[in-house]
């Protein structure tokens, strides 16, 4: 991928991404998830992981995003009125995120790896699904069965927790 | 030519949009949409390691890849389960500002 593609897409996704932190309204933060979602996908095809981007494409932005917006149409929440700030912990919160972003600056920076380009590919065919599919029904057979299970219990927990009354 | 450390620095950056988010936003489902940003975050980092280290193959390392699907999917769950609480959360209390529940404040 040439590299002002990559600069463009890494770009628009940091830009949406701010602007999910930023605006007021949730409607327009989930429309902006959606956005920086799909920046995110052409990363990942950036990087060859075509099966990755997908997924990311499918699952994020469509079911969760629509799970979003659903609960914030559900809910009926408008643009929050501004209230009060509290000051003090606003200016703390932006130090502490402030000063985790120049840590990570810092040591991707001191790291000799990080200068070094990606190697070229051993074929141009990457036949990644395959690859995965692999890998995930061989070696992580276990812990696929796992995330299974888990999603049968968080579907249930999901219908416990909708019921009206609470026994 | 993008080097890893460009692909590492926009996954930084984009963490800690999500986690000033997570610290500066009061409103529940926001909060929320920042941990997502903070996961896939992570998962940007995970791709491009798995892209640079290749396999014996030639081929990128797809145990990364693996883990990435992994994280996508209990993430999935999460987003379930999280915004199924909030709406609980809401029914009880008819607000989703975290500075109203405020029952365990001390």
């Amino acid at each position: 991928m040439p590299a002002f593609l990559f600069w463009l897409f890494a770009g628009v996704m940091l830009i949406f991404g701010a602007l999910v932190v930023v605006n007021r309204n949730p409607i327009a933060s989930a429309l902006s998830l959606v956005v920086c979602f799909l920046g995110l996908a052409a990363l990942f095809m950036s990087l060859d992981a075509f099966f990755i981007g997908i997924i990311q494409v499918l699952v994020y932005a469509g079911a969760v995003m629509v799970l979003f917006l659903f609960i914030i149409m559900l809910l009926d929440l408008r643009a929050e009125e501004r209230r009060t700030m509290n000051w003090v912990a606003f200016t703390g919160g932006f130090v502490v995120a402030f000063s985790l972003l120049v840590q990570i600056l810092a040591v991707i920076s001191r790291t000799q790896m990080a200068k070094q380009t990606f190697p070229p590919l051993a074929s141009r065919q990457v036949d990644d699904v395959r690859n995965v599919g692999l890998l995930l029904f061989g070696h992580y057979n276990l812990p696929f069965q796992v995330i299974a299970v888990l999603i049968l219990v968080a579907t249930v927990g999901v219908i416990v927790l909708s019921k009206r009354q609470l026994r | 030519m993008t080097t890893l450390g460009d692909y590492l620095t926009v996954s930084g950056i984009l963490f800690a949009i999500g986690f000033s988010g997570v610290l500066l936003r009061r409103n529940v489902i926001i909060i929320f949409m920042a941990l997502e940003l903070m996961l896939n975050a992570a998962n940007l980092s995970l791709v491009a390691f798995s892209r640079f280290r290749l396999g014996d193959d030639g081929l990128p390392n797809y145990n990364a890849q693996v883990l990435v699907f992994f994280v996508i999917t209990v993430a999935a769950a999460e987003v379930a389960v999280g915004l199924a609480i909030i709406v609980a959360l809401y029914r009880a209390r008819r607000t989703t500002h975290v500075e109203d529940i405020n029952s365990l404040k001390f």
